[in-house]
């Protein structure tokens, strides 16, 4: 079956810190199909984030794109004037961020940060944005919706102010959702039920969804493909299914070989993480990092032994 | 929110308290006495019935916590002792006084606020351009010129070379009185609130929550007016609160230069002669003041930023 045409093209993204400054990101290029989940994994710094706010638009200086194309539909989002991109912005396209405790403006209502989206985009007035604010509330499940319309960022919890992020991000029923590590803030218990959340409601929309995050378990359980970035570039780019059994870059398989797994402690000793080339500096290979804890597994082997 | 209100009134209680102690016994110990300032002034006083009779009248013979304890009572009772002075009673002689030391006060911060927040708002919106610089280097020089240096220039352009505004005086309802000195006073509090200001946009222009009003798509002037405003008024309200309360004891300089009735004048006035229950009674004025515009900020904050507890 041949793809249909992307909802969003990346081509020669390339960003730089000033005029003359470093390069952030090196030529990416990649196609973001209508509906699918798209995940973008990568270390720290690898530039995921910033691919992200560069497709909003939202880089801040002294970070700029110095060259490439960002095509949604059939509009070049780099050649757009500001006010068309501010448009789009939010309601085609819409953004999630890391950090629920201070994305939202702690002197503002959430029920008045939600009718914000309908009022801007929509055109609504105040009272009849205030009544979709709380039909949002309730599609993203919080609980008793009109009291905690009325109340403030400060009252909820991270996994409710992600929810409210969410509903706000989701109001306008976008196209395309970026979500920047929506679940790396919160607690484990709390993270499941965000991911779950935003999976049903981009499904039942048909929203597409740049899935940015470290975890590559979220990312195994959400995306239907994944780009694997390492120093400002995508070095791959794979189904799920096909990167997980068969990585091809050596970068992913040591990002693999990286994850923490259950039971998986060798005992008598620790098994060493991958240690991926020109990260781990050349004269500090082999040596054991000096620890303070016993692995849980050797102590359980010693305990035998005495038994 | 009536009960916040309330309780930040009792609040108050315990300082006026404080205050009153430290009023009552720095003056008890300061040396020097009326008696002596009259002596000064060339009159003898050394026949010692006359001294003897004058200290028996103002109690001064009485051992300090009985002194302490008329004073207290006194106060309870609104009485603030008699003036050595004109021997009418302290109220009497400050009642008079009170308006027009308001009256500076609030027009100096007006001005203060109205030209200071502004300024850093339009600072902070273009950093680092021309504008913003000249802003901040006139707020270091209003912070910096001393208020009489100031106060004279400001007599000598406006009310002797150009003539537009009196350069002195007080008279009752009259805003041309009001200008030159409340403008003199206003300059450095300009200053203070247009810096305070132009650091406080800057801080949250980089809030995160700014970033998720980007992304919503809000407009520029939506995103100053709607998200940037309201939380750099809680910092501005600060500083404002401690400048307006902290103006009527730095007002003393100015209205000595503008011969303004207020009562920073007459405390300056009553210091050189020892007249102490005035003295007492003036920074007494000047502490409630303060007291009474920082419980109305402490107020405002509650109505303006959600996160302060009311209940």
């Amino acid at each position: 079956m041949p793809n249909p045409d992307p909802l969003l093209s990346v081509r020669d993204l390339r960003v730089q810190v000033g005029r003359r400054g470093p390069q952030i990101l090196h030529g990416i290029n990649l196609d973001i199909l209508p509906g699918e989940t798209y995940g973008l994994v990568g270390e720290s710094g690898s530039g995921k984030s910033v691919t992200g706010l560069s497709i909003m638009g939202l880089l801040k200086r002294p970070l700029n794109v110095s060259a490439g194309s960002i095509h949604y539909q059939d509009q070049n989002l780099l050649k757009l004037a500001p006010r068309a991109r501010r448009r789009l912005r939010g309601d085609r396209i819409a953004m999630i961020f890391q950090e629920p405790m201070t994305a939202l403006n702690p002197v503002a209502s959430i029920g008045t940060q939600i009718a914000e989206m309908f009022v801007i985009h929509r055109g609504l007035d105040w009272p009849a944005a205030r009544r979709r604010a709380v039909e949002a509330l309730d599609s993203v499940q919080v609980p008793s919706p009109e009291e905690r319309a009325r109340a403030y960022p400060h009252q909820l919890s991270g996994g409710m102010r992600q929810r409210v992020m969410i509903a706000i991000a989701l109001a306008c029923r976008p196209d395309l959702l970026i979500a920047d590590e929506p679940t790396t803030a919160l607690d484990v218990t709390v993270q499941a039920g965000v991911l779950k959340l935003i999976d049903e409601l981009c499904r039942a929309e048909g929203t597409a969804v740049l899935l940015v995050s470290h975890d590559l378990g979220v990312i195994a359980n959400m995306c239907q493909r994944v780009g694997v970035m390492d120093r400002g570039r995508l070095i791959e780019e794979q189904d799920t299914v096909a990167l997980f059994s068969n990585p091809l870059h050596p970068y992913t398989r040591g990002l693999l070989a990286a994850r923490p797994r259950l039971g998986s402690r060798v005992e008598g000793g620790r098994k060493r993480l991958t240690e991926l080339e020109e990260i781990v500096p050349p004269n500090a290979r082999g040596h054991d990092a000096p620890t303070l804890v016993t692995p849980r597994g050797v102590r359980a082997a010693r305990a035998e032994a005495t038994a | 929110m009536m009960g916040f209100v309330l309780r930040r009134v009792l609040q108050m209680i315990p300082t006026i308290l404080a205050v009153v102690l430290i009023i009552f016994f720095i003056f008890s110990v300061v040396p020097g006495s009326f008696l002596t300032s009259l002596m000064a002034e060339g009159r003898n006083m050394t026949n010692a019935d006359v001294l003897a009779q004058m200290n028996a009248q103002f109690g001064l013979d009485d051992p300090i916590p009985v002194r302490l304890w008329n004073y207290v009572s006194g106060l309870l009772q609104f009485d603030l002792g008699i003036s050595y002075r004109t021997r009418e009673p302290v109220t009497s002689v400050l009642g008079p006084r009170l308006w027009p030391s308001v009256q500076l006060a609030i027009a100096a911060m007006t001005f203060a606020a109205a030209v200071g927040i502004p300024l850093g708002f339009m600072a902070a919106l273009r950093p680092g351009s021309l504008f913003d610089s000249l802003t901040m280097v006139t707020a270091v020089s209003g912070l910096s010129v001393p208020e009489f240096w100031l106060g004279l220039l400001l007599m000598y352009v406006f009310a002797l070379q150009l003539g537009w505004l009196p350069s002195f005086g007080y008279q009752e309802n009259s805003l041309r009185h009001l200008v030159l000195p409340a403008i003199a006073l206003g300059v450095s509090p300009m200053a203070l609130l247009a810096r305070t200001t132009r650091a406080g946009v800057l801080d949250v222009m980089n809030a995160d929550f700014v970033r998720t009003a980007r992304a919503k798509g809000v407009s520029e002037p939506r995103l100053v007016r709607a998200h940037i405003t309201r939380n750099v008024l809680v910092l501005v309200l600060t500083t404002m609160g401690l400048q307006i309360g902290s103006l009527m004891g730095q007002a003393i300089v100015i209205e000595k230069l503008f011969s303004w009735p207020g009562i920073g004048s007459l405390l300056v006035d009553s210091v050189s002669v020892r007249d102490i229950p005035v003295v007492q009674g003036a920074v007494l004025v000047i502490v409630l003041w303060f007291l009474v515009i920082n419980m109305l900020v402490d107020i405002a904050y509650a109505l303006i930023d959600p996160r302060i507890k009311v209940a």
